[in-house]
This record gives C-alpha cells, sequence and structure tokens, in this order.
C-alpha cells in the first residue's frame, strides 16, 4: 500500500489530504496517471512529485511502504 | 524555543528566536530577513493569507539550504522559521538569520535563502481577497501549472 499526499489546490480539488493506493513497484508517473484520472486531477501532471519526503523523477519506482506527495508550484516565503 | 534551526511554526514568529540561534563569537554580521503580508498585490487588496506546508519535508529544505549556504559561503550559521496557517496583513510569514564573520557574506547568503525558499520549499500561499480565493502557484503570481515544472537541479542557481 502506497500512501499519497495532496497539497494546496491539488487537496481542494480532490477534497482529500491523504488517500492510499494499493499498488507495489509502480513509477510515479503511472501512479500519477491512476489518480489524475480516479480524481479528477487535471492539474497533476504539473506538479513536482516527493518519495519519502525527497523530490524524484517521474520513472522512480515506488512501492507499498513509501509516502508519495504531490507537489504544485510552491508559494513560500 | 525550538531545539532545531530550521523549522515550521502555527505561531507568530519572533526574529529574535533565528538571531539567537546565530549569533557567534567568530561573526562580525547577522544579517535578517523578514517576510511580511502584504496588504496590495498590483492593486489588488488580500484581506489575509493562508499557509500551508509539507511540514517534514519544508523542515528538511529548510535545513537543505542551510547546508547549500555552509557549502558557498563557508563560515556561515543559519536559522529559518515559516509560519503556516492563519496570517494577517503584516504578520511575519518568515524569518532568517545568518551570521558570517563579515557583513557581505551575511547580506549574500539570506538572499540567497529566500530565493531558494520560493524555490523548493513545499510551502504554499493561499490568497483571500474580497471576491475570492487562490492557491497561489509561484511568486511571479503567474501560476505554472501550464507549463513544464523544472527540477530541483534545474532550479539551482549556481
Amino acid at each position: 500500500m502506497i500512501s499519497v499526499l495532496f497539497f494546496a489546490e491539488l487537496q481542494e480539488t480532490s477534497g482529500r489530504d491523504k488517500v492510499t493506493v494499493e499498488a507495489d513497484g509502480v513509477s510515479v508517473n503511472e501512479l500519477k496517471s491512476r489518480l489524475a484520472s480516479t480524481y479528477e486531477l487535471p492539474h497533476l501532471g504539473h506538479a513536482m512529485i516527493a518519495v519519502n519526503e525527497e523530490y524524484s523523477q517521474e520513472d522512480t519506482v515506488v512501492n507499498s511502504g513509501d509516502v508519495v506527495a504531490f507537489i504544485p508550484p510552491v508559494s513560500g516565503g | 524555543m525550538m531545539a532545531k534551526n530550521y523549522w515550521i511554526t502555527e505561531e507568530p514568529i519572533d526574529p529574535g528566536d533565528c538571531i539567537e540561534k546565530v549569533v557567534r563569537n567568530e561573526a562580525g554580521a547577522v544579517n535578517t530577513f523578514i517576510g511580511t503580508v502584504r496588504e496590495f498585490t498590483k492593486g489588488k487588496r488580500t484581506l489575509f493569507l493562508e499557509y500551508q506546508a509539507y511540514v517534514p519535508m519544508a523542515e528538511k529544505k529548510l535545513a537543505q539550504i542551510g547546508n547549500e549556504i555552509k557549502e558557498k559561503w563557508g563560515n556561515a550559521h543559519v536559522a529559518i522559521v515559516h509560519r503556516i496557517g492563519r496570517l494577517e496583513i503584516t504578520d511575519i510569514a518568515v524569518a532568517i538569520a545568518v551570521s558570517t564573520p563579515h557583513r557581505a557574506d551575511a547580506f549574500d547568503a539570506s538572499r540567497y535563502a529566500i530565493e531558494r525558499i520560493k524555490e523548493i520549499v513545499p510551502i504554499w500561499k493561499k490568497e483571500h481577497w474580497e471576491d475570492g480565493t487562490k492557491w497561489i502557484g509561484d511568486q511571479q503570481e503567474n501560476t505554472s501549472y501550464d507549463t513544464r515544472i523544472p527540477s530541483e537541479e534545474e532550479m539551482r542557481d549556481d
């Protein structure tokens, strides 16, 4: 099971801050397209992705137990 | 006061907390940057802001910025705090303190810190205006959802 976190606009659009996905050994890209259709998140493709609190690439493979966060463009400061 | 030098808080920020963490015998300069909530942006009135963070990762990324500063300027001590939750006009959103032996490095490094925060730290602000709200995509206020997001490496300016 993979934990997925949404923030900011993605959180509001999906109505969720955290979901779990039954998957193991999938690329973050694959996970992204699965979530984009399940939760109707057209902007998901433009978010950066963090795996276990570190920015990752789209071909990074995630496994059960990993935490995947979708990071929309940041606006701190 | 927090034991760490890089932290996210829901409480009002006292910049003195950052300064205290970097003052030391070797330093001849402590430079601080304080980011506050602005009422008007391009003529549009902000009522208040709401900040959200991916807290554990945001604290890690603030610490990474501190390490980048130490790599670039050598003898520098850094402390950074960012507030989340609802912030009113003039409230402090972020405070940075950098101490170095000489002033030029402290000025440059604190500038570097705030620019990096706007690039890599997972913190978002939501504008609340009289006529609506919006999660802001970037500091230029032209949300970059419609363009490709650069990787963290591409965002480095060194």
